[in-house]
């Protein structure tokens, strides 16, 4: 791409958000991180790196768990997105998120919302993961607070209620 | 088994242990939801880049490119509007230019001098957060370049070229020294002489958010701080100094904290101080937020440390005396290197018997942006050596590891190195009896000695035994002088308040169990007030694992306190019901408006501590802790995996299972990080990986199954029995790591993090210390 985000004009972008039908007006290179927090107002999405590397940033676009501070924001339009905002229904937490809280998968919770994010995804291509499966699909998503292990099991638990609610 | 002596499996996901704790009907001891915990699941919880204010400009900090010089001359390039820009410089501080922690050395902006590459020199701040990275190329900063020294040798001037003075009169911030016996006299007898140079790298703290602050300045308010940060109070005396402020004209206030482990304990008061001095020159708040690789690259890190180890012992192996040199390298300024170099110096000798010892140690000064807090604070570094001179020790002796360490075990009414007499029902061998029986120690030992003589991959079996002291130094928590309160809500409810901040570990969750079981009512019914300098007492830093066992019995007591008020009131009377408590508590609020006590520390009366001799009760209590790790090598790549990992410990009553599991677990996974993984690449005093992309963590593929297990003795100072807890799992993976790898490939490796290039370096060369360091037998 030779246009930079000086030189480029704002275009409107269309997708959904969390189900609801959004349009902004954004530079083509805009983050989706920083649409989704500054335009939107969808602070659940948190920068930990900004390079791909932590998975902080995690959202699910299309059911696929995308790191937001790599998308540009051209390239959600048409797309469905999920954040974590769109997880607990009215007041009801999602098995997940019940699980992360019970288990200690949130200590100070900021790598949380993209840990969660891909716990779900995990979940849906894998309902009943083995423990290879656990380590493997939460590697793109950096924690340094629990050493992981109360997220693996956050993660077997919630995987055994969605089983059987 | 003593009697009275509780103990308990964690839960692992991976299936492996048992899980004894017993459940019972306190709220205390029960693993109740954290306090915070909805928030966090849902993503409602506000940390600082979350929040933002009307009219709110963004911040950023011009550093220095350059490890020491004088600085010439400051342009601003005319490619750019400077009008739309607000510029800050050292001749706008109005009060002194420094953060004001321990002397008071370090700048808040650089004025004519570099002393470390990443120094701030200028701020700039515009509504656009954009447009901030062009200005700050434009400004252009020119040197008189100064010579640098960058690591402890040449800040001690033992290299040729002679030595650099870049600080005081001898680079030296601080120096401990600690006697106890008569080193001297003991050579002669020693039947072994054992020497050894262990040394440790810088670590980043890597908490995954980022630094950041909010600053508003109003002439008649003063200073409002919003922030990621452990320490509203050290932010608070911070800004006072320098906006040469009152007491009441400074406000801090922290937000959801994520992540911290020490690397928010002194760094926030800088951008705090930024921040607030951009919104005074601007009359607008000013957001700064660090992005990773200047929080990287500016922000504190682990003390690199080298420690030196001469040992006298017996033919049995019982240790008759030593000498112990611990050196940290401190970075620029004073900042808190005399604070964690007086843990490492209590610690260097480990949960060992000393009949005679000496240890000398120092701080020295380099030019390398200031290191500072971190988990374990100075003690991981000298257990690392301690713990790995151990094996070395029974190496030259040619007992095991296991009998060394239990022929040395320091045992009830025998003394520390600092004299203080263990007065707790401590049993360490115990401790040793049930890691190496958890961990299938004796029969993979033995095994894998067989299968390494002839297998491709070997295995190893490592163990260290440790202790950690809770709370400040010495008479460091008669200084800090920590108030806790307990306020009655007009709807009959409870909040705690408290300075102590919740940045993951639990805080919140716990001193809230401690207020609902000491006043009888439910968990549901307390609440904490959000840490703000004009809402809640000093409770002292949340730092040296004192929350839960100096604040918590702090909140105890307060708790009482309101309780009484309300007996005494005739409002309430013995036994009664949580909905009895509920009521008299509005009652009284409503008629008499404020329903608070408050609990002042008072130092028990068995504390004594001499600062000038470095001698006496060096902490109320000690955590004690023996782990045990196995590991594997890959001989084609080097690449080391630890395969199982056994901590096992003893700190106090566990107040709430699941956070106290979490703590071990997310501490052990740190320090496996420290051993193995995480690397600083230095580059003339500046980090050169400051990336996540090339300074690797741990991730969720990388670690063993971590088994975490506590055995009770029991502590009469803690909060309900509670012992500090949070830094101590940083002390001991290390070294049981390195014991492992030497026990599995032979190899001596005494310097840490041992990356894979490290160990095929060690495995080519026969060690890299081969040279260096020899048991000398006599
Ligand atoms: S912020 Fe997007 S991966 Fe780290
Ligand atoms: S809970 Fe803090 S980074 Fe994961």
């Amino acid at each position: 791409m030779t246009s930079t985000k000086d030189c480029a004009g704002k275009c409107a972008v269309t997708f959904t958000v969390n189900g609801e039908a959004r349009q902004v007006v954004a530079y083509p290179m805009a983050r989706l991180l920083d649409i989704l927090r500054n335009e939107l107002g969808l602070t659940g999405a948190k920068e930990g790196c900004g390079e791909g590397e932590c998975g902080s940033c995690a959202v699910l676009m299309d059911d696929v768990l995308v790191n937001s501070c790599l998308v540009p924001v051209l390239q959600a339009g048409g797309t469905a997105i999920f954040t974590i905002e769109g997880l607990a229904s009215e007041g009801k937490l999602h098995a997940v998120q019940q699980a992360f809280l019970d288990c200690g998968g949130a200590q100070c919770g900021i790598c949380t919302p993209g840990m969660i994010m891909a716990t779900v995804e995990l979940l849906g291509k894998k309902p009943a993961p083995s423990m290879e499966e656990i380590r493997e699909g939460l590697s793109g998503n950096l924690c340094r607070c629990t050493g992981y292990m109360q997220i693996f099991s956050a993660v077997a638990e919630a995987a055994r209620r969605i089983a059987a609610p | 088994m003593r009697p009275g002596r509780r103990g308990h499996g964690m839960p692992c996901p991976y299936g492996e242990s048992v899980m004894t704790v017993q459940r019972n009907e306190s709220i205390v001891g029960a693993s109740v939801a954290r306090k915070e915990g909805r928030d966090k699941v849902t993503g409602r919880a506000r940390y600082i880049d979350d929040m933002t204010l009307p009219g709110m400009l963004f911040g950023a900090t011009v550093r220095s490119s350059v490890a020491r010089a004088k600085i010439k001359k400051i342009s601003f390039g005319a490619e750019i509007n400077w009008d739309e820009f607000v510029v800050v410089s050292a001749a706008d501080i109005p009060g002194k230019n420094c953060i004001a922690l321990i002397l008071d050395d370090q700048p808040c902006l650089a004025d004519g001098m570099i002393n470390h590459p990443e120094e701030p020199i200028l701020l700039l701040a515009h509504p656009e957060r954009h447009k901030l990275w062009k200005a700050m190329a434009a400004v252009k900063i020119d040197y008189e370049e100064l010579p640098a020294v960058t690591t402890i040798e040449e800040s001690e001037g033992g290299l040729a070229s002679g030595r650099e003075v870049i600080w005081g009169a001898d680079n030296i911030f601080k120096t401990f020294l600690i006697e106890k016996g008569d080193v001297d006299s003991v050579w002669p007898s020693a039947a072994h002489i054992v020497e050894g140079e262990y040394s440790t790298g810088a670590q980043e703290q890597l908490y995954i958010e980022n630094n950041g602050i909010i600053a508003a300045f109003d002439p008649a308010e003063g200073v409002t701080i919003w922030g990621s940060l452990q320490c509203p109070y050290y932010v608070h005396k911070a800004m006072m100094k320098l906006f040469a402020l009152p007491e009441d004209k400074v406000r801090v206030v922290q937000m959801e904290t994520g992540g911290a482990f020490g690397g928010k304990e002194e760094y926030p008061s800088m951008i705090a101080g930024h921040a607030a001095l951009l919104a005074r020159k601007s009359g607008r708040p000013v957001k700064i937020i660090y992005d990773r690789a200047e929080d990287m690259a500016a922000t504190t890190k682990r003390h690199p440390s080298r420690t030196r180890h001469r040992t006298a012992v017996d033919g049995d192996g019982k240790i008759l005396g030593g000498e112990i040199e611990f050196v940290i390298d401190g970075g620029a300024y004073a900042t808190l290197s005399s604070v964690v170099l007086s843990r490492g110096t209590i610690h260097a000798g480990g949960p060992y018997h000393w009949p005679n010892i000496r240890i000398r140690s120092k701080a020295v000064a380099t030019n390398v942006p200031p290191h500072g807090a971190f988990r374990g604070f100075g003690a991981p570094q000298s257990l690392f050596a301690m713990e790995r001179h151990m094996d070395r020790i029974a190496q030259v002796v040619g007992v095991s590891a296991s009998e060394i360490r239990r022929r040395n075990f320091l045992r009830p009414e025998q003394t520390t190195t600092t004299q203080q007499k263990v007065s707790e029902e401590v049993n360490l061998e115990f401790l040793m009896d049930r890691a190496l029986e958890l961990s299938d120690y004796e029969a993979k030992k033995k095994r894998f000695t067989a299968a390494n003589a002839t297998g491709e991959k070997k295995r190893g079996m490592g163990i260290a035994s440790f202790l950690h002291g809770a709370g400040f130094t010495g008479s460091g928590e008669r200084y800090l002088d920590s108030v806790a309160g307990v306020e009655g809500c007009a709807d009959g409810t409870v909040r705690v308040l408290v300075s102590s901040t919740e940045f993951g570990q639990g805080t919140n969750t716990v001193l809230c169990q401690i207020a609902a079981e000491t006043l009888k009512i439910s968990y549901d019914s307390v609440a904490i007030a959000q840490p703000d300098t004009f809402a809640v007492p000093n409770s002292g830093p949340t730092v040296a694992s004192r929350t839960v066992m100096v604040v918590g019995k702090l909140v105890h007591s307060a708790a009482l306190g309101l309780r009484q008020t309300l007996v005494g009131a005739g409002l309430l009377r013995d036994g009664y019901s949580a909905e009895e408590f509920r009521v008299a508590c509005a009652e009284y609020v409503a008629k008499c408006g404020v329903l608070k006590s408050y609990a002042r520390y008072q130092a028990p009366p068995d504390v004594f501590w001499d600062d000038e001799k470095y001698r006496g009760e060096a902490y109320a209590t000690y955590a004690w802790a023996v782990y045990v790790a196995e590991v594997s090598v890959e001989p084609a790549t080097y690449s080391v995996a630890i395969e199982d990992f056994v901590a096992l410990q003893e700190v106090g009553r566990v107040l709430h299972p699941i956070l106290a599991e979490g703590q071990i677990v997310g501490g052990v996974a740190q320090a496996i990080g420290f051993a193995l993984y995480e690397k600083v690449v230095w580059e003339g005093g500046r980090m050169r990986n400051n990336q996540m992309t090339n300074y690797i963590m741990p991730t969720s593929s990388d670690l063993p199954p971590i088994r975490v297990f506590f055995e009770e003795f029991g502590n009469p100072h803690g909060a309900y029995g509670a012992k500090g807890i949070g830094e101590l799992p940083m002390d001991g993976p290390a070294p049981a790591i390195l014991n492992a790898l030497e026990d599995a490939c032979g190899v001596r490796c005494t310097a840490i993090p041992m990356l894979p290039e490290d160990l095929f370096a060690a495995m080519a060369h026969g060690g890299p210390d081969a040279t260096v360091l020899s048991g000398k037998t006599q």
